[in-house]
């Protein structure tokens, strides 16, 4: 793990003003931000701790938890809201068994949402890893699921 | 380089050096403007809002918190126009909504007529804390070793030392506890022990070589005794004694 | 890929050569898979084309691109095809052969492949024609049908970079400056500051070391008409930015693009390393001896960071929490240097403008509006999508005559504009242009481009208590009235849609609003009102039936509405009862009206949405 930080932090040559980039480089790399990576980053960086944790818990895009092999994010932008996608969201909740933010016991999904991802025209739409699923019903939540269950 | 601009507070005038903010022009001449996230040695954030003055240049009046506001040539400025007043009151119901158990905002807020918050006593909250930032902020200007930051965003916001656990860089010197407006740091001595709570620490204080007090904790002399490059033994003589 | 460009004349006859190979006298494909269309499916029809075309070894008759958003992406997968500027829609894998064929041998189009209005039975061919295009002004997105925007040759050979050349060989800073100023073009971000100006300040600002900046942190939920641009047209947007970068005097440009938007972030990444192979950017740009380099940021979903200076904060490395404007961020900017922040859209107009003259672009749109504007149009409306018209044009003219209307033939209710910084308006204003001005006077703004249309099923009060749960999420936290005064109005809020709302709510909420347009520190805590008061201002009569009557006339809010089924119209064909997620629908045999157990109820309108008898009612 350290030499994967090492080479992250490399790539943005040691800069701390790409804190946000080295920061989604280590999530990519681990799923989320590992502890062992943060306190590594502080130390090569000479960023206090308390700063770097500011940045993981200000940026939405950070999970300081690992997160499940799937991710699961429901668009909730304005275009998606009114046709319904409150309710997809709650169809998701009930048959993953976890609120929004959470990641299945098994750790096979975790479920986000997003504030708009630019498809509006299919909206209610819901990503899963890198795949788009548009104009969900709560009917098409069970086999898309079923897609990713392993 | 210090060239003076004419401007009006309150109906008066008054002169001042160029850039200086309004609040500190304000303050030097008797002039009170409330504050809560204000410092004289910590540089202005402009958080509480409790600062706010109507200011009017060129024929535009607008809000602006004093703290942050550079005197010019020509400013007209109202500290206390209803306008303000209004807008410092609904400030204070919020923050008592928030910390409605706190004595200073209480107290502050009664003040301004807020006896108790606008809203359902089903969401006031009891805090003490009003995310002013003066300890985070001192941590990191004054004192220089950032133990602690202000973390997550929004209503959920709050100084925290790092991963929540026990403060590594934290030297026990206490300023977070004393430039807290609200009493919302919880430092203690007991036994010749200082804890600090919120960033769960503890520090072993040093005993006077002479008088036996325990006067500061050994952590923050070591620390400003490496920093100055002082002889071992340095501190062993307490400040009263020496 | 050609070498290092050192002259403005190497450009040229590059640009020459180019153009020259594109114009073979072949068809043209043009298929888009940008963003909106994925979802479509839009990624296996490209690669079944771009497949089949190589089999076939059609290359020397039929030039292909698969391309950026071309604007309906209502009918995605689609694809333009010239000649005859065919407009092919809802494309499926199994169709590329027919299409193919159909070009090459330039037969009539393919009928069954054409748009068509659900009501009429003709169809129509050219795009041109198309209702939904007809009445556009595609200057600025309209490039995306012609390039790749993983191509820099595409770009050039339709005279991509040759304003870049005329701003840094026949024209001094100033002129560029005084053309931006001639032209009226007024920031596309929400603020409609003057450009021109914008600049001047900038370049007149005390200190060597200036920057400039793309704002594509484009975070208002429904709108995407920066990302259509910026991925379709990345080096539309970088040409505007040299020539801004060298009009002010600035070497160092960034480019911040949200997270949530891999696909634009991976365009303009790879445009910035051909443009540099190319010599570009740079040392030395085409020999003028004008130094520029750029660099892209991504965003790590923060709405907030969508405001200036919080948006350099975050560039700085720090959390991105706005400060205090009282010094211009033109003035003291980014690491407190002189910054020009401009949004994506604005920076795209730059070279049009150089290219065609301040008087031509002045003359688009109306006065004190000049040029056009692209609104991402969603919400209830037949034709969703991008579109780019005149600033001027009626908002009904866009709703009904672009949008094609409300689908499902329901009755329009509000449109939305300006994000959450914006508000909602009713029917009596559809005719109001939309224009910066007249946006603000009717209580809304123009924003990047927002337009969400609403019908008769959408609750004004849930959609306002939306807004503000979304800004809660988003704030910052730093100041008081936002962070503290936005909880309280969500709080307000939900307690109406949830049947607590009590009389003296609506007044509460005003005086908050009030308190917020006053005090908050930055734009996203003094507008967050604005959703709110359009709301109440307009569509008052909900709030009452909320509150006085625990009623909600639209059939949304959970708490205040019940679902039932109506015996007459149900044919107990049982689909209801299969799809129910907690069992609360009996079956009570065939031809019998099946039974709704009111206490099993959790109201997710499943039932509702999948019965196609009309036997369920929401009351």
């Amino acid at each position: 793990m350290k030499d994967k930080v090492a080479e992250i932090i490399k790539k943005y040559g040691g800069d701390s003003s790409q804190m946000v980039s080295i920061l989604q480089d280590i999530q990519t790399e681990y799923n989320y931000l590992p502890r062992a990576a943060l306190d590594k980053l502080s130390k090569k960086m000479d960023i206090p701790q308390s700063h770097v944790y500011s940045m993981a818990t200000f940026f939405r895009a950070f999970s300081l938890e690992e997160r499940g092999r799937h991710i699961v994010h429901v668009c909730l932008g304005t275009a998606c809201h009114v046709r319904g996608a409150d309710l997809i969201l709650e169809s998701l909740e009930r048959r993953l068994g976890v609120k929004r933010g959470q990641t299945t016991a098994d750790r096979g999904f975790t479920l986000d949402t997003v504030n708009c991802m630019g498809c509006c025209a299919t909206g209610p739409v819901v990503k899963v890893d890198e795949e788009f699923f548009g104009h969900m019903t709560n009917d098409k939540v069970e086999p898309m699921i079923n897609k990713f269950k392993e | 380089m210090s060239e003076l601009v004419n401007l009006t507070i309150n109906g008066n005038k008054y002169s001042a050096e160029k850039g200086t903010m309004v609040l500190q022009v304000a303050r030097d001449h008797g002039i009170n403007i409330p504050t809560l996230c204000d410092h004289v040695d910590i540089e202005p954030y402009g958080a509480c809002r409790l600062c706010i003055v109507e200011v009017t240049r060129g024929g535009r009046t607008r809000i602006v918190t004093s703290c942050l506001y550079p005197v010019e040539e020509g400013l007209v400025v109202q500290t206390d126009s209803p306008r303000i007043i209004r807008n410092r009151k609904m400030l204070l119901d919020l923050l008592l909504a928030r910390c409605s158990e706190n004595k200073v905002i209480k107290e502050l807020a009664a003040e301004y007529g807020v006896d108790k918050p606008s809203f359902r006593e089903e969401y006031w909250e009891k805090h003490d804390c009003i995310v002013c930032g003066l300890c985070v902020r001192a941590c990191e200007q004054v004192v220089g070793v950032s133990a602690i930051s202000l973390v997550n965003r929004g209503v959920s916001k709050e100084p925290k030392p790092p991963f929540l656990e026990k403060a590594k860089a934290c030297i026990g010197c206490g300023s977070c506890y004393y430039v807290c407006p609200t009493g919302a740091v919880k430092m203690e001595e007991k036994n010749g022990v200082r804890y600090i709570y919120n960033w769960k620490v503890e520090f072993k204080l040093k005993k006077c070589a002479k008088c036996g007090m325990y006067w500061a904790p050994e952590a923050q002399l070591e620390y400003i005794r490496k920093k100055w490059n002082l002889e071992p033994g340095f501190f062993d003589i307490c400040p009263n004694c020496r | 890929m050609a070498s290092k460009l050192k002259t403005a004349k190497a450009l040229a006859a590059l640009q020459k050569k180019l153009a020259r190979e594109r114009d073979a006298g072949r068809c043209r494909i043009s298929v888009c898979n940008g963003t909106a269309c994925r979802p479509y499916g839009s990624n296996p029809v490209a690669e079944a084309f771009r497949a089949e075309i190589e089999k076939r070894g059609l290359a020397d008759q039929v030039e292909f691109k698969i391309t950026g958003c071309h604007g309906f992406c209502e009918r995605g997968p689609i694809a333009l095809v010239e000649p005859g500027n065919v407009f092919y829609q809802r494309i499926k894998v199994s169709d590329v052969p027919e299409i193919l064929d159909n070009t090459v041998q330039r037969k009539e189009p393919i009928a069954g492949l054409l748009f068509r209005p659900d009501t009429s039975a003709t169809s129509v061919a050219r795009q041109g024609d198309l209702p939904f295009y007809r009445n556009q002004q595609r200057i600025v997105l309209g490039n995306n049908t012609r390039i790749d925007p993983t191509s820099i040759e595409d770009y050039i050979a339709i005279g991509g970079y040759s304003a870049l050349a005329t701003a840094l060989f026949e024209l001094k800073p100033e002129q560029v400056i005084q053309m931006v100023k001639e032209s009226g073009l007024r920031g596309r971000g929400g603020g409609g500051f003057p450009t021109g100006t914008k600049w001047e300040t900038c370049r007149k600002a005390e200190g060597d070391i200036k920057y400039v900046i793309v704002n594509a942190d484009e975070g208002d939920p429904g709108a995407y008409a920066n990302e259509g641009l910026l991925t379709g047209n990345p080096h539309g947007v970088l040409e505007g930015l040299l020539i801004g970068a060298c009009a002010i005097g600035a070497h160092q440009g960034y480019i911040y693009v949200r997270n949530e938007y891999p696909l634009a972030l991976k365009n303009i990444t790879l445009a910035i390393e051909q443009a540099e192979k190319l010599g570009l950017t740079g040392k030395n740009i085409l020999g003028s001896g004008f130094d520029f380099s750029v660099r892209v940021n991504r965003g790590g979903g923060a709405f907030v960071c969508g405001e200036s200076t919080a948006l350099m904060a975050s560039l700085e490395g720090k959390p991105g929490e706005p400060r205090a404007k009282y010094i211009h961020t033109v003035e003291r900017g980014l690491w407190d240097r002189p910054s020009c922040l401009n949004n994506v859209e604005t920076w795209a107009n730059i070279p049009l403008i150089v290219n065609n003259g301040a008087g031509w672009f002045s003359r688009i749109g109306a006065p004190g509006n000049s040029g056009t504007k692209i609104f991402s149009l969603t919400g209830k409306v037949n034709n969703t999508g991008l579109v780019e018209v005149p600033l001027g044009i009626k908002l009904r003219e866009i709703i009904f005559d672009i949008g094609g209307g409300i689908r499902g033939g329901k009755k329009f209710k509000a449109v939305q504009t300006g994000g959450p910084s914006g508000g909602c308006l009713p029917e009596k204003l559809l005719d109001s242009p939309v224009d910066f001005d007249s946006l603000i006077k009717a209580g809304s703004m123009m924003g990047s481009g927002g337009m969400i249309v609403m019908d008769e099923d959408n609750c004004m009060v849930d959609v306002a208590r939306y807004f503000l749960t979304f800004l809660e999420e988003e704030s910052c936290g730093k100041c008081v009235p936002c962070r503290e005064g936005i909880k309280r109005m969500r709080q307000i809020l939900t307690d109406i849609t949830e049947g607590r709302g009590r009389e003296s709510d609506l007044e509460l909420l005003t005086e908050l609003s009030a308190h917020l347009k006053d005090s908050a520190l930055c734009a996203l805590g003094s507008s967050a009102p604005n959703p709110v008061l359009t709301t109440i201002q307009y569509f008052r009569d909900e709030y009452e039936a909320h509150i006085k009557d625990k009623k909600c006339p639209a059939g949304v809010c959970k708490a205040l509405i019940r679902f039932s089924i109506i015996d007459e119209k149900c044919p107990g064909c049982g689909m209801c009862v299969k799809t129910c997620p907690t069992q609360a629908i009996i079956f009570m045999g065939k031809k019998k009206p099946v039974v709704l157990d009111q206490s099993k109820c959790i109201k997710c309108r499943t039932c509702y949405d999948i019965c196609k008898m009309g036997a369920v009612s929401i009351e």
